[in-house]
This record gives structure tokens, C-alpha cells and sequence, in this order.
């Protein structure tokens, strides 16, 4: 990559597809530097909007799950309304619809989205590189067992896996199984022992 | 009153519009079972292109049986694809799955 110009003013977003091509990086970084120079972009303007990009993360999804594991009514409302039942807890949903899927002892849920990246982001943040990696698009619905099997996750052949292909309006959220002594631990406990991979749907167990 | 609830078997179509189309292809010409209503959404395919002046359309959440998906693969035959397809994707398929 041609690279003989400064980048002090403002930090480049890396953006390369599957094969690691940069060409939309060039052409990112190209326009930013041009909106800059005229005055109609600053770079903490682009430096702000990347922050509210990224301030929702996992936290987030976690306070939604331990919060359906501990309070019955709560649960039955995300089941039904995953939408108001998040914004019940203050926090912002940009979405227009989260659909809830629940993991029983027969069932287990995977969210993905073959056609690109949809992402419940108000709740869980940006998605992981590898979830919008074609590999992972084109194989969590073909082969979703094997998949699994990759992220160390081998679920055995009683238990129903339903694929969600995020493709259109609605997006996703995976409510895993309560450790078995949720009831000794705490919020805060609770909270920290739920991963992004449970709630997309790749690690199962919580420990 | 929507065209279809949940239990009705349908088939995907096979629209062969160009552009911003959310319906991908290892989905259409299948036959599967409506589970959910989403209600109605602007569709994709006029959005793409700047027209948010059309009704809104009827979105269904539809399951398919992997093992008809995807023969080539070994896939219990309780495992589940579940996708979103707009009403105009969708026909209605005689008999069961």
C-alpha cells in the first residue's frame, strides 16, 4: 500500500475484504482526508462518530440475559418483545425488532447473516471480524455443526440446532441456559461469566 | 389479514430481480413452513434505490429442514433453517413438506 502521506490529524479504519484487498481503505481514507482539507469534516467529528460506534458492547446484552435469569416475569416480556423489554432497561435500540431465541436442554440457537453483517449492535456492539467473514456466512448455515465443532463446541445430535439467518428487518439475540447455580451468584457475577459467543450463538455452556 | 400464518407450507420464488434483493439464493425454490409474522417493512429492494414512497410489505419467518436444504450434508433431521422472506418471495406449496 502506496503510504507516503501523514496520518496524525485522524487514525485510518481498516477495511479489507476477505482476500485483503485495501481498496476501500484507500478510498475511505482519500475522502476523509479531502472532507477534512475543505473544512466540511473534522477529525474529531470522525473520531466522535467511531466512539458512538463502539460505546455499545457485550455489557449490554449480558445486563439483558442475567436479567431474564433472574426475574421470570422479565423473561416471558423478552420472549415476547425482545425490543421493549431491552429499552425497559435504558438502553438505546436502533433496531426495529430483536427477536429473543432461547436455549432449552433440546434446543440450541446460531444467529448469523449470510448477505452481510446484521448485528443486534445496540445490544452486543460491532460484530466479531470472523462473524461477517464469508467463511463464517457461508458455512453457519450449511455446515453449522462443523462450525461449532471449530469454535469447540460439539453439540450432541438429541439436541435440535436452529440456524437464524439474520437476511432482512429483524435481528437476533441468543438467551443461553442459566448456569446451574445461578441463584448463589450475584448480578455482577452473573454478568460477567456471559460471552459474546453465547449470545451469538457458538459457546453454549456458561460456566 | 395476512396471506399466510404460521403452519402454512410455502415455496420460495424465484424473483430474478437485480439489485439490493435480501432473498439470498440457496433459499429460493425451497418449500418450508411459516413460523412468525414480523409485521410489515418498506421493501429492501425500492429502499436501495431511493424509493421510500411504496406500501409496506407482509415479512414472514420461515423454516426449513436442513436435511432438504443441503442433502449433501449429514444434518439431523430435526435441525432447523429459520429465514425472513417478504410475502411477494412467497407461494403457497400443496401438500406437506
Amino acid at each position: 500500500m502506496p503510504h507516503d502521506h501523514h496520518h496524525e490529524e485522524h487514525e485510518a479504519l481498516v477495511i479489507e475484504d476477505d482476500a485483503g484487498n485495501i481498496e476501500a481503505q484507500i478510498i475511505v481514507d482519500a475522502l476523509q482526508e479531502v472532507l477534512i482539507s475543505k473544512g466540511l469534516l473534522t477529525a474529531t467529528e470522525v473520531t466522535g462518530a467511531i466512539a458512538k460506534l463502539e460505546s455499545p458492547g457485550i455489557h449490554l446484552g449480558a445486563q439483558v440475559v442475567a436479567r431474564a435469569w433472574t426475574d421470570p416475569a422479565y423473561k416471558r416480556r423478552l420472549l415476547k418483545d425482545g425490543r421493549a423489554a431491552v429499552q425497559e432497561l435504558d438502553i438505546p435500540v436502533t433496531e426495529a425488532r430483536i427477536i429473543v431465541v432461547e436455549n432449552t436442554d433440546q434446543l440450541h440457537n446460531l444467529i448469523t447473516c449470510t448477505l452481510c453483517s446484521c448485528y443486534p449492535r445496540s445490544i452486543l456492539g460491532q460484530p466479531p471480524s470472523w462473524y461477517i467473514s464469508k467463511a463464517y456466512r457461508a458455512r453457519s448455515v450449511r455446515e453449522p455443526r462443523r462450525v461449532l465443532a471449530e469454535f469447540g463446541l460439539s453439540l450432541p445430535h438429541d439436541v435440535q440446532l436452529d440456524v437464524h439467518d439474520s437476511n432482512a428487518d429483524m435481528r437476533y439475540l441468543v438467551l443461553p441456559q442459566p448456569p446451574a447455580d445461578v441463584a448463589r451468584r450475584s448480578v455482577q457475577e452473573l454478568e460477567a461469566s456471559i460471552s459474546r459467543d453465547h449470545l451469538i450463538g457458538v459457546a453454549r455452556e456458561v460456566a | 389479514m395476512t396471506r399466510f400464518s404460521a403452519g402454512d407450507i410455502v415455496t420460495v420464488l424465484a424473483l430474478g430481480k437485480r439489485g439490493h434483493v435480501r432473498i439470498p439464493h440457496y433459499i429460493r425454490h425451497q418449500t418450508g413452513e411459516i413460523v412468525g409474522y414480523c409485521g410489515t417493512y418498506l421493501n429492501p429492494e425500492d429502499l436501495a434505490v431511493g424509493n421510500t414512497g411504496s406500501r409496506a410489505i407482509d415479512l414472514y419467518r420461515v423454516a426449513f429442514a436442513q436435511t432438504r436444504l443441503w442433502p449433501d450434508e449429514d444434518h439431523p433431521a430435526q435441525d432447523r433453517l429459520i429465514i425472513e422472506i417478504y410475502d411477494h418471495w412467497l407461494a403457497p406449496a400443496a401438500g406437506d413438506l
